[in-house]
C-alpha cells in the first residue's frame, strides 16, 4: 500500500482516484489531454477516462474558469489547471467575482465546487510570469479557500479532498518540488485539508513555511541544529481558512516566530500571521514576528532568482534576528 | 480598399477536416510555389529588385542559422529556454520588412525574425532565454515592442498604439503579432472589436502554425482563422505564411490601407511549427511525424532558394558568402552568450518604480547590506 512517489505522480495518483470516485469530476486545462499538461501531471488520464472528462481546452482561461462555474451549476465538480501561476490573471475575474461570491450571492444554492490547480513559485529558471506566488491575492478573497501542498503524500490526499470539497479550493502546487519523492500510505487516513502540521518539533523559534519553502525551512533547522539550536517547523498547508492553533501552541513555547514564503512580503501571508500571532500571543514573544519573503520587486531574471528566492541563509539569519532580541 | 477581399462564405467548417494542415484553399494567396515558381496574384502584384529578392533570402537563411544557434546554446545548458521559430521565417520575415521605420511592431515571444528586421541584436533576444533580463532592447529605438509571454495581452497594446497614431495625425500602423491559439483569448477579441470600432491602424498579423504547444487549431476554431475578421468588421486574409513574398505584399497592402485609414486587417499567415514549441517541449507525444515531412515540402527558405536559383538571380557563390556570412553570426552569438555578464543583483530594485519608494530603497540597502556580510565571511 505504501509506495514512494514524487509529487507530481502523486497528484497524477490522487486525480486519477478522484475520477474513478466521482463521475462529475471533469478536469479542464490547457494541454492537459493528450500532452498530459506541460508537468504531465493528468499523463494518461485523457486516454484512461476519455476527452470528455479529460478535457484540452480552448486557449483561454477566463474561458476555462467562466465555463466551470455553469458546469458546477449543472452538479460537476471541474478541476480547472493553470498552466503556470502567471497565466492565471486572465481568469481572475471569474474567480474574484464569480467563483468566489456565487455561494453567498445564492445563499447557498449554488454551491461551486471547482478547484483550480496552479503550478506556483520559483526556482526553475524559467522566463517571465512563470515563477510567480499569487496566493495572497486569493487568500484576501473571501469565498475561496487556498492550500499549498509540499508532499507526496498531501499532494495525493489533498487534491481528492480539494475536489470532493463543497467550496472553491485554489489548490497551489509547488512546482519546482514535482520531483521531490517522498512515501505514500494509499490506505492510510489522511490530515485533514484544511489543517497545519508540526513537521519538526523544536523549542528554541517556531519557523512556520508552506508549499515550496517548507523543504528550505526544514533544511534550515538540520543547519541549525548542527549549531545548537532547536526550530519547530510547522507547514501551514491551509493558506486561506489558516489554522493557527497549532502556531499558537509553539509560539508560547519558544517565544519566536519566523514566517517564511517566496511571495513578496508586503501584505503577504505573513503580514496577517504575524498580525495574528502578536494578538493572540503577546505576553509569550520574546521577539517581534519576523518574515523572511521575497522582495517587493517583480519577479527577476532567472539569473538573479537565488537571490530574489528565501534560501536557507535567509531563513537562518531571520532566525539569528529574532534570538538576538 | 479592393486589395483585401472580404469573406464571409465558409469554405471549410471544420478547417483540416478532410486535409489535416494543409494549404491549397481558393484563399491562400501565393505569390511564390512550394516548388519556387513565381506565380501573380490578382490583389496582390508585387514589384522588387533582384536585390530585394536576395536581401530576403538573407534575411530567411540568418534568421535561420541564430535559431538553430540557440537551440543548440540551449541543450548546451547556455538558455534556459528557447522558442525556436523554425518554419516561421518566411511569415516573420516579410511582414517584419512589410513594416516602415515608423511602423511599431508589438511582437509575442517568437518573433526573433521580426527582431531582426528592426535591427534587434540577436543577443538581446537572447539574453531574454538565458534569464539575464526580462526586457532585452530599447523598443522605442527599434519601432519593436518588448516581447510579450502572456497570450494575447499585446494585441490592445497594439490597438492603444494605433489609436494614439490615429489621434496624432501620424501616417503610421501597428502591427500586432499572435499565435492561433492567442486567437481564443477574450482580449485577443476585445482588440478587435477595439481596432474595429475606432477603425484603428493596426493590423493584426496571425502566425497560424497549426498549434498552440499540443494544441491544434481544430480546437480553437471551427472556421478558417481569417475568416472571423468579417464578424468584427474588417478585411481578413489568409496568406501561405512559408512565401515571403506573399507575406511581404499582403502584409504591405494591409499596413498601407491601415495608414491610409481604412482601419484593421486580419492577416491569418498559414505555416507550420516545424519544431517543438519550446526546448522544454516534446511534440512526439502529440503530433504525427508524417506531418513534419508534408510540411518540410513548403520549407519557405528552400522554394526562396530554389526561384533564386532557376532564375539565376542568385549564384552558388552568393548562396556561400550568406552561409559564411551564417557562420560567422553564429559564433558571434555564441560568443556573446557565453560573456554575457550575469545582471547584478540591485538591479531588481532599480526600475521597479520611475520614483523610488523609501520602503524599496531600504530593501535594497537590506538587500546589499545582507550579501556583504557574506563577502565578510570569506575573507
Ligand atoms: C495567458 C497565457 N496562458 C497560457 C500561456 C502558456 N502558453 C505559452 S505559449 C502557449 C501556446 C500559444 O499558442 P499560439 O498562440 O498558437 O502561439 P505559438 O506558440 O504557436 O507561436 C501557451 C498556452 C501563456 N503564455 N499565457
Ligand atoms: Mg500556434
Amino acid at each position: 500500500m505504501t509506495e514512494t512517489l514524487t509529487i507530481g505522480k502523486a497528484l497524477n495518483l490522487g486525480l486519477r482516484k478522484a475520477m474513478e470516485d466521482d463521475a462529475k469530476v471533469v478536469l479542464m486545462g490547457e494541454d492537459i489531454g493528450k500532452l498530459g499538461g506541460v508537468f504531465r501531471i493528468t499523463d494518461g488520464l485523457q486516454k484512461d477516462f476519455g476527452e470528455a472528462r479529460v478535457v484540452d481546452t480552448p486557449l483561454a482561461e477566463a474561458g476555462i474558469l467562466g465555463t466551470a462555474v455553469g458546469l458546477a451549476m449543472r452538479g460537476y465538480r471541474p478541476v480547472c489547471e493553470i498552466q503556470f501561476d502567471g497565466f492565471v490573471f486572465p481568469a481572475y475575474n471569474q474567480i474574484v467575482t464569480q467563483v468566489a461570491k456565487i455561494h453567498a450571492r445564492s445563499r447557498g444554492k449554488l454551491p461551486m465546487p471547482i478547484v483550480i490547480r496552479i503550478p506556483f513559485g520559483g526556482g526553475i529558471g524559467a522566463v517571465e510570469h512563470h515563477s510567480e506566488s499569487p496566493e495572497a491575492y486569493f487568500a484576501h478573497t473571501a469565498g475561496l479557500k487556498v492550500v499549498a501542498v509540499s508532499t507526496p503524500a498531501d499532494a495525493y490526499w489533498g487534491i481528492q479532498q480539494a475536489i470532493a470539497a463543497p467550496d472553491p479550493v485554489v489548490f497551489l502546487e509547488p512546482k519546482r518540488r514535482y520531483w521531490e519523492k517522498g512515501a505514500v500510505d494509499s490506505a492510510a487516513t489522511p490530515d485533514p485539508l484544511f489543517g497545519s502540521r508540526v513537521v519538526r518539533g523544536g523549542d528554541d523559534v517556531t519557523v512556520l513555511a508552506y508549499g515550496p519553502m517548507v523543504k528550505t525551512a526544514l533544511q534550515a533547522a538540520e543547519a541549525a541544529a548542527e549549531e545548537g539550536r532547536s526550530l519547530e517547523v510547522i507547514d501551514l498547508r491551509t493558506i486561506s481558512p489558516l489554522d493557527l492553533d497549532p502556531v499558537f501552541d509553539s509560539v508560547r513555547r519558544t517565544g519566536r516566530c519566523v514566517v517564511v514564503h517566496e511571495a513578496p512580503v508586503t501584505l503577504g501571508l505573513g503580514a496577517e500571521i504575524a498580525a495574528r500571532v502578536t494578538e493572540t500571543c503577546f505576553h509569550s514573544l520574546e521577539a517581534p514576528v519576523l518574515r523572511v519573503g521575497g522582495y517587493d520587486t517583480p519577479y527577476p531574471p532567472s539569473k538573479l532568482e537565488e537571490e530574489y528566492l528565501p534560501d536557507l541563509d535567509r531563513v537562518l539569519d531571520a532566525v539569528d534576528r529574532s534570538l538576538g532580541f | 480598399m479592393t486589395a483585401l477581399q472580404q469573406t464571409t462564405e465558409v469554405v471549410d467548417p471544420v478547417p483540416g477536416a478532410d486535409a489535416p494542415h494543409l494549404p491549397g484553399q481558393p484563399d491562400l494567396v501565393q505569390l511564390l510555389t512550394p516548388e519556387g515558381e513565381r506565380v501573380e496574384h490578382p490583389d496582390y502584384p508585387l514589384d522588387v529588385s533582384d536585390e530585394e529578392l536576395r536581401g530576403l533570402y538573407r534575411d530567411l537563411a540568418l534568421v535561420r542559422r541564430w535559431d538553430v544557434e540557440a537551440t543548440a546554446l540551449q541543450r548546451q545548458g547556455e538558455l534556459g529556454i528557447w522558442a525556436s521559430l523554425l518554419g516561421q521565417e518566411a511569415a516573420q520575415v516579410g511582414a517584419g520588412r512589410a513594416l516602415a521605420p515608423d511602423d511599431m511592431a508589438f511582437p509575442t515571444y517568437r518573433e526573433h525574425g521580426v527582431a531582426w528586421t528592426r535591427g534587434v541584436d540577436p543577443l538581446h533576444v537572447i539574453s531574454l532565454f538565458r534569464g539575464v533580463d526580462q526586457g532585452g532592447w530599447d523598443p522605442v529605438a527599434r519601432a519593436f515592442n518588448l516581447y510579450t509571454v502572456v497570450i494575447g495581452a499585446q494585441t490592445l497594446h497594439a490597438t492603444g498604439y494605433a489609436m494614439g497614431l490615429q489621434r496624432d495625425g501620424a501616417e503610421s500602423a501597428a502591427l500586432a503579432f499572435l499565435g492561433d491559439g492567442a486567437t481564443s483569448q477574450g482580449e485577443v477579441n476585445e482588440a478587435m472589436i477595439w481596432a474595429a470600432t475606432f477603425a484603428a491602424p493596426v493590423v493584426f498579423f496571425c502566425q497560424n502554425n497549426q498549434y498552440a504547444i499540443s494544441v491544434p487549431i481544430e480546437r480553437q476554431s471551427r472556421v478558417p482563422l481569417f475568416q472571423r475578421a468579417a464578424g468584427f468588421g474588417f478585411p481578413g486574409v489568409r496568406v501561405d505564411g512559408n512565401d515571403v513574398l506573399a507575406v511581404l505584399a499582403v502584409t504591405r497592402a494591409a499596413l498601407a490601407a491601415a495608414r491610409e485609414g481604412s482601419g484593421p486587417t486580419f492577416i491569418e499567415a498559414f505555416t507550420y511549427r516545424m519544431g517543438a514549441h519550446t526546448t522544454s517541449d516534446d511534440p512526439t507525444r502529440y503530433r504525427l511525424a508524417s506531418e513534419l515531412e508534408e510540411w518540410k515540402l513548403r520549407d519557405p527558405i528552400a522554394r526562396l532558394k530554389a526561384h533564386l536559383s532557376r532564375t539565376g538571380i542568385a549564384d552558388a557563390d552568393f548562396f556561400a558568402s550568406v552561409d559564411a556570412e551564417g557562420d560567422e553570426l553564429a559564433a558571434r552569438i555564441r560568443q556573446g552568450t557565453l560573456e554575457m555578464p550575469d545582471p547584478a543583483g540591485t538591479e531588481i530594485f532599480d526600475h521597479v518604480y520611475a520614483e523610488q519608494t523609501p520602503e524599496l530603497a531600504r530593501q535594497r540597502e537590506e538587500f546589499v547590506a545582507y550579501h556583504a556580510s557574506f563577502e565578510g565571511d570569506q575573507q
